[in-house]
C-alpha cells in the first residue's frame, strides 16, 4: 500500500485481536481484543505505566506485537511499516523536529504524501491551534503548551483515517484545553475520522468520547459508553479510577428473582441482580458518593431505599458547588457523601450523628473486591 | 531586612549597576590565558611568516626585509599544479572518508545501541590505529601496496593491473593514504552526533509517511549535520596541507606531489624561505575561504 495523496474521506475502524506485547522480562500488553468502529471517538484511560502508549505504538506500527493482529479499515496491517498506515500520532513527548520551523514541522506529512499546497494547509492547521503567528519559529523557542499544540496540528493536518492522540492536551491550561477539545470534536465530526485518545483526565474522556475503555496492567478492565462505565462499574478498579465510590463487602444473605441482599455492618443492602456481576458468596457492592442522602434522624423503613448508619461525621470540606462529608460508620468504615449546596454552608457539623440512604437502583455489585485488587498488586 | 531588600535603597541599586562592569572584567580575566596563547603561538608566528614571505634575496644568497610581492606571483605560478592537486586530493579523500565513515558511525551510534558491548568494541576499533604512529602505519601501507607486495601481485594476477603498473607513487595511493589516515577524524564527530540522535524523531518521521530514505534525508542527515561538518573540516584541513602521504618516502611519487611537500622541500631542503612562506600563506588563505564558504552553505555557522 502506498500512502494515498488525498485526505481520508472517512474514518477507518480499528480491530485488535489477541494482541500481546512482551518486552524483555516484562509483559506490557496482555491478550488485548478491541474493536473501535469507524468514526468513533474512543478514549483510553488508565494509570501511568498501564500500557496506553504501548497500545498506540502498536497501532501506529512503531512497535511490533508479540502475538495478535491489527486490522485498520478491514485490512491486516500487522506487519506493515508506520509510513504505510493511514494513521497519525500526536506523541506524548511531541517529537517535533528540532531542525525545522513550526511550519515545516506541520507541512512535513503533507509534503511526504505530495499533497497540493502543503504550506497553505499547514498555515490553516496552525490557525486552528492559534499558533499561526509563531509559524517561523523553531520548536525549542516555544513553551510546552505551544509545542503540544504544534504536535496536534502536525498530526491533524494530515486528516488520517485513524488519529492516535497520546495525552494531547496534558500541558494546556483549562481554558485552552476546553477550546482544543471542541476543535478536536469538530474535526472528528466533520470528516467522521476515528480518534483514539489517551488521557489522564477522566472528565475529558467522559465528555469527549463515545466509548471509554479503562485499562489496567496491560488489560482492558471495562469498556463502554461513559455513562454506563460510570454508573455501572464492573470492577473495584474501575469504580475507584473513574470518580469515587463507596464500596462495601459482605455475604449475600438472601436473594429474590431480581435482587440480592448483602449483609453490611448488621444491615441488609439490596442491589438489583442486573446491576450485580456476582449473585452469591461474598460480594462487594458500591454506590457513588453523590447518590447518598444525609439524614439526621433514622429513616422509616422503605423497601426502595438502602440505609446505612448511624455514623459520625468526621470531616466536612466545602468545595463551592458541593460539600464532601466523611462519615465513620462502626463496622463498615468511612463513607464519603457529596451533597449539593442547596443552602448556605454545610447542613451538618463535624461530630453529628447521621444516617445515609440511597435508592436501591443506584447501587452496583462488582465482580471482584478491593482487597483482591490490592492483594494482586 | 525584607523591606530593604525590595526598597530602592542606594546600596543595592549601586550594586546592580556595578554588576555588568564587574562581569566584563571577570570575562576578560578568564580570557587572558587564551589571548596570551593566541598572541604567542599564532599571531607572532603568523606575522613572522608574512614578513618572511615578503623578503628579498640578494645576489649573495642572503635574505633581507622587503616587500617582494613577486614571491607570491612566482610561487603560485610555479606550483599552481601542486596547489590544485592538493585541494583535489583533499576533497576526494574527504568525500571518500565521509562515504565510508557515515554508515560506520551510524551503525555504531544508532544500530548498535542495543548491544553496548559491541558499541564499545567497534569504537575501540575506530580509535585503535591511533595507538601506532601515523608514520609507521603509512610505511606499512607502502609495503603492502609496493610493487612486490600482495596487493599489486594479486591485481596483476587477475590482470586488473598491467605488468608495468604501480600503485605506490601514483595519485591513487596518496588519496588512499589520506583517506585511511583521516577516517577516525571523520568517524568520531559523526558518531558523537548520531549517538545522541533521538530515535523518536525518526519514529515521528515514519509516522508522517516518510519512508526510510526520506527519513534519512530529511531528519537523520540534518540532525547529524554538526558532526558531518566538523568531521569534514577535521579531515579536509589537515589533508590539504599533508606532506607525509604524498612524500616520495611514503606513498607519493613525482606525479602526486602536494603543496605540503613543496613547502617542506623549500623550507628544509632548498632553504628558499620566502617561497615556502608565501606558499604557506596561500594555502592558509585558500583553506580559510573554502571552509567559510562551506560552513556558511551548510548552515552551521554557530559551529565556528
Ligand atoms: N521498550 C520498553 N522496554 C521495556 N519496557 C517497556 C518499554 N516500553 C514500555 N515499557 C513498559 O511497559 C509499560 C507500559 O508503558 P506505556 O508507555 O505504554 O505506559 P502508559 O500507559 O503510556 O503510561 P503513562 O500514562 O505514564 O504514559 C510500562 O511499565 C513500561 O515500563
Ligand atoms: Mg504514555
Amino acid at each position: 500500500m502506498t500512502p494515498q495523496n488525498s485526505f481520508a474521506d472517512s474514518g477507518a475502524d480499528l480491530e485488535l485481536t489477541g494482541i500481546s506485547k512482551r518486552f524483555p522480562g516484562f509483559t506490557a500488553i496482555e491478550n488485548l481484543d478491541l474493536t473501535i468502529p469507524a468514526g468513533s471517538f474512543f478514549a483510553l484511560l488508565g494509570p501511568s505505566g498501564c500500557g496506553k502508549t504501548t497500545t498506540l505504538r502498536l497501532v501506529a506500527g512503531l512497535e511490533e506485537p508479540t502475538t495478535g493482529q491489527i486490522l485498520i479499515g478491514g485490512k491486516d496491517l500487522t506487519r506493515t511499516k508506520p509510513y504505510q498506515r493511514p494513521v497519525n500520532t500526536v506523541f506524548q513527548s511531541y517529537a517535533l523536529f528540532p531542525h525545522m520551523t513550526v511550519l515545516d514541522n506541520v507541512a512535513f506529512g503533507l509534503k511526504r504524501r505530495r499533497m497540493s499546497d502543503p504550506i497553505g494547509k499547514a498555515h490553516e492547521a496552525l490557525r486552528l491551534v492559534e499558533l499561526d503567528h509563531l509559524a517561523g519559529r523553531k520548536p525549542q523557542q516555544l513553551s510546552g503548551g505551544q509545542q503540544q499544540r504544534v504536535a496536534l496540528a502536525r498530526a491533524v493536518v494530515n486528516r488520517p483515517a485513524l488519529l492516535l492522540l497520546d495525552e494531547p492536551l496534558g500541558a494546556l491550561d483549562l481554558k485552552l484545553r476546553r477550546q482544543m477539545q471542541l476543535e478536536l470534536k469538530t474535526i472528528q465530526n466533520e470528516v467522521g475520522l476515528t480518534f483514539v485518545h489517551v488521557t489522564h483526565d477522566q472528565e475529558e474522556a467522559m465528555t469527549m468520547a463515545d466509548t471509554v475503555a479503562v485499562m489496567n496492567k496491560g488489560r482492558i478492565e471495562q469498556m463502554g459508553a461513559p455513562e454506563d462505565l460510570y454508573e455501572l462499574p464492573h470492577t473495584a478498579f474501575v469504580a475507584n479510577f473513574l470518580g469515587q465510590s463507596n464500596l462495601f463487602t459482605g455475604p449475600v444473605s438472601s436473594s429474590t428473582s431480581n435482587s440480592i441482599s448483602v449483609e453490611v455492618g448488621g444491615r441488609r443492602i439490596v442491589v438489583p441482580k442486573d446491576r450485580a456481576q456476582v449473585h452469591d458468596g461474598t460480594v462487594t457492592i458500591g454506590v457513588r458518593p453523590e447518590k447518598l442522602t444525609l439524614l439526621t434522624a433514622a429513616p422509616a423503613n422503605d423497601s426502595g431505599e438502602n440505609v446505612i448508619g448511624p455514623g459520625r461525621v468526621i470531616d466536612v470540606s466545602f468545595s463551592g458547588v458541593s460539600t464532601q462529608y466523611v462519615v465513620a460508620v462502626p463496622g463498615v468504615g468511612d463513607i464519603i457523601v457529596f451533597a449539593q449546596n442547596m443552602v448556605f454552608g454545610p447542613v451538618v457539623e463535624v461530630g453529628a450523628e447521621v444516617w445515609m440512604s440511597w435508592t436501591v437502583d443506584h447501587g452496583f455489585g462488582l465482580s471482584d473486591s478491593p482487597e483482591l485488587v490490592s492483594a494482586g498488586a | 531586612m525584607a523591606i530593604t531588600a525590595f526598597g530602592a535603597g542606594g546600596g543595592p541599586a549601586a550594586a546592580v549597576d556595578a554588576a555588568p562592569k564587574r562581569r566584563s572584567w571577570v570575562a576578560l580575566f578568564l580570557l587572558l590565558p587564551g589571548i596570551l596563547y593566541l598572541v604567542l603561538f599564532f599571531i607572532v608566528p603568523l606575522v613572522s611568516l608574512i614578513i618572511t614571505s615578503l623578503e628579498t634575496q640578494s645576489p649573495d644568497g642572503a635574505f633581507a626585509y622587503g616587500f617582494q610581492w613577486q614571491n607570491y606571483v612566482d610561487s603560485v605560478g610555479t606550483f599552481g599544479t601542486q596547489i590544485w592537486r592538493s585541494f583535489f586530493f583533499a576533497i576526494l579523500a574527504t568525500v571518500i572518508a565521509l562515504l565510508f565513515s557515515y554508515p560506520l558511525a551510524y551503525f555504531i551510534g544508532v544500530k548498535a545501541r542495543r548491544w553496548p558491548l559491541l558499541q564499545s568494541f567497534m569504537l575501540i576499533l575506530v580509535v585503535a590505529p591511533f595507538f601506532i604512529s601515523f608514520l609507521l602505519r603509512t610505511l606499512a601501507w607502502k609495503t603492502i601496496l609496493s610493487d612486490d607486495g600482495p596487493v599489486v601481485s594479486a591485481l596483476k594476477g587477475l590482470s586488473l593491473l598491467g605488468p608495468q603498473a604501480h600503485i605506490t607513487g601514483e595519485p591513487i595511493a596518496v588519496v588512499f593514504g589520506l583517506t585511511y589516515n583521516f577516517i577516525p577524524f571523520m568517524c568520531l564527530p559523526i558518531y558523537t552526533t548520531l549517538e545522541r540522535l533521538d530515535i523518536r524523531y525518526l519514529e515521528a518521521s515514519s509516522d508522517l509517511y516518510a519512508g526510510g530514505w526520506a527519513t534519512f534525508r530529511k531528519v537523520t542527515i540534518p540532525l547529524s549535520l554538526p558532526g558531518i561538518v566538523s568531521g569534514t573540516l577535521l579531515t579536509f584541513i589537515p589533508a590539504a596541507g599533508d606532506y607525509v602521504n604524498a612524500s616520495q618516502d611514503f606513498l607519493g611519487g613525482t606525479s602526486s606531489t602536494m603543496i605540503g611537500n613543496v613547502i617542506q622541500s623549500n623550507f628544509l631542503v632548498q632553504e628558499n624561505y620566502p617561497v615556502a612562506a608565501a606558499l604557506s600563506i596561500v594555502l592558509m588563505f585558500v583553506i580559510l575561504v573554502v571552509v567559510s564558504v562551506y560552513v556558511k552553505r551548510s548552515g552551521t555557522d554557530d559551529l565556528l
